[in-house]
């Protein structure tokens, strides 16, 4: 499985046409204690570029948007019932929603782990 | 995601309080605020920040907000007290020495200004005015109150509160007198050797101090405040989630030029002495606007909403009456999470026959329309030393 990760701080987890799709840990590092997340429904069908879910701090409300183009698999009721798991483990508790990858040449625009870390740094 | 650090803009010259060396010492998160540059949150973030305060002790820098003294030109201060009274609303005449209240700077249409503390100080007055409203206010009092009074911006002087259950364990033992102060006291007091003026009340809902004191003390001043295990230092976050939970207002948000005192449902800070039938009715900006309200109402009227759901429902929002008319009826002025409810709150404005509890409304989130309850305020009850 590889991790690949978006300017917009959001990390994807690709497996066979599936992707897992969470927010960075620098980026729950930035918003501050999350206290609300919004999933997509299953099955909406999403364009790249797409505010698909939203992520509200104490401070403020962030739109996560779509990285790549797909129909939306499964969502992570747990994250939702508990919004502090972006806070406590955005890489792994905290993903968000499960795609259909649409179109596999998108993923190439992506960063790899090293490349992020320059993105942030 | 779009980050709000990542939006890029032109940054202003920004001032800096007394504390500002220390703010950035301590990890504090700056931004822009009224001009300054402060600390919107420190290490712990918001959520810890103001739940350590209504738990034990915060130290919230608000030196700048604007102090001012009003001298009378006679030396009798209910000569001071009675010019004010042509610019507030609020009985300043009646205000005991050692005492302070809140006071509205109102316009001829009854419009709000300005929201400030007035303080008696036996010999002068003693106001505490916001931040963007400073300049204003300061041209307001020559304008008006300068034949009779010496308008004197203190700006030499930082302005520092301690809120919280612990707040006046931390203060006594500075000067053990304090413990003897109710909400709402006030004065000149000497702290660490400091020249101060220290008030009992804050902007939290909770039990505290606002302490005056000398520019070039502040920042000694606060660290032996910060070396006191309970105390942690706040940021501009948790100071506007506490004042929401406390349902308290804030200028340029929940109250506008274009809000009258009855419409922000703050009738209760006109006494009667000011009303019809008053000792002295009238005889401020829009008094007749004003005073007719109390007898027939408002369209509007400030509420307090708590979200049925989970999502915050944010300053801006506009709200219905139900799930799909397109009129919209109103709209939230402040709004957000609410930490020691751990459930979003809101304040906004409804039309009057509205604005009563339990009447569900709604309020539109990306494009969602989502069910409120008018509340009533303060949404977490004050713990003010009486």
């Amino acid at each position: 499985m590889t991790t690949l990760y978006t300017a917009d701080h959001e990390w994807l987890r690709i497996d066979g046409d599936v992707a897992t799709i969470g927010v960075t840990d620098y980026a729950q590092s930035q918003l501050g204690d999350v206290v609300f997340v919004e999933l997509p429904k299953v099955g909406r069908a999403l364009k790249k570029a797409e505010a698909v879910a939203v992520v509200e701090s104490v401070k403020a409300a962030s739109d996560v948007y779509a990285p790549i183009s797909g129909e939306v698999l499964e969502v992570n009721d747990e994250l939702a019932a508990e919004p502090a798991l972006v806070n406590s483990d955005a890489a792994g508790k905290a993903w968000f929603f499960k795609l259909k990858i649409a179109d596999k040449s998108e993923l190439d625009g992506l960063m790899d782990e090293a490349a992020y870390a320059k993105h942030i740094a | 995601m779009m980050l709000a650090s990542e939006v890029s803009a032109s940054p202003p010259p920004l001032k800096q309080t007394p504390l500002h060396a220390l703010h950035v010492a301590r990890g504090g998160k700056m931004v822009p605020f009224a001009g300054y540059d402060m600390p919107v949150q420190f290490g712990p973030g918001v959520l810890k920040e103001h739940l350590h305060t209504r738990a034990a002790a915060g130290l919230f820098d608000v030196s700048h907000m604007g102090q001012i003294r009003l001298r009378p030109k006679s030396g009798r201060l209910e000569d001071a007290a009675r010019a004010l009274e042509w610019l507030v609303p609020q009985d300043i005449l009646a205000l005991a020495a050692g005492r302070q209240r809140y006071a509205l700077f109102t316009n001829e249409t009854g419009g709000i200004l300005d929201d400030l503390m007035v303080a008696n100080f036996g010999d002068h007055l003693f106001l505490v005015v916001n931040a963007a409203c400073k300049a204003e206010d300061e041209a307001l009092l020559q304008e008006h109150l300068s034949d009779v009074c010496v308008v004197e911006p203190l700006r030499d002087r930082a302005l520092i509160a301690l809120q919280g259950p612990k707040a006046e364990s931390v203060l006594a033992k500075f000067d053990a007198g304090i413990a003897s102060m109710n909400f709402m006291d006030t004065g000149p007091r000497r702290l660490a050797g400091l020249d101060c003026f220290v008030s009992r009340s804050g902007y939290t809902g909770e039990d505290g101090f606002e302490i005056s004191v000398p520019a070039d003390a502040a920042e000694g001043f606060a660290q032996a405040l910060l070396a006191d295990e309970n105390v942690l230092p706040i940021g501009l976050g948790a100071r506007d989630s506490l004042r929401l939970e406390a349902g308290l207002c804030l200028y340029g948000h929940d109250l506008d030029p274009a809000t009258t005192p009855v419409e922000g449902a703050l009738e209760w800070s006109i006494q009667k002495s000011r009303r019809k039938g008053g000792a002295r009715p009238g005889g401020f900006p829009g008094a007749n606007a004003i005073l007719s309200q109390f007898e027939q109402g408002t369209p509007r009227r400030r509420v307090g909403l708590k979200a049925e759901g989970r999502a915050p429902v944010r300053e801006g929002a506009v709200l219905f009456a139900d799930e799909t008319s397109p009129q919209p009826i109103g709209k939230v002025t402040s709004g957000g999470f609410g930490p020691s409810l751990n459930a979003p709150v809101a304040m906004g404005y409804l039309p009057s026959p509205l604005a009563t509890p339990d009447t569900i409304v709604f309020a539109d989130v990306r494009g969602q329309r989502l069910a409120l309850r008018v509340a009533p305020m303060p949404f977490v009850p004050n713990t003010y030393k009486r």
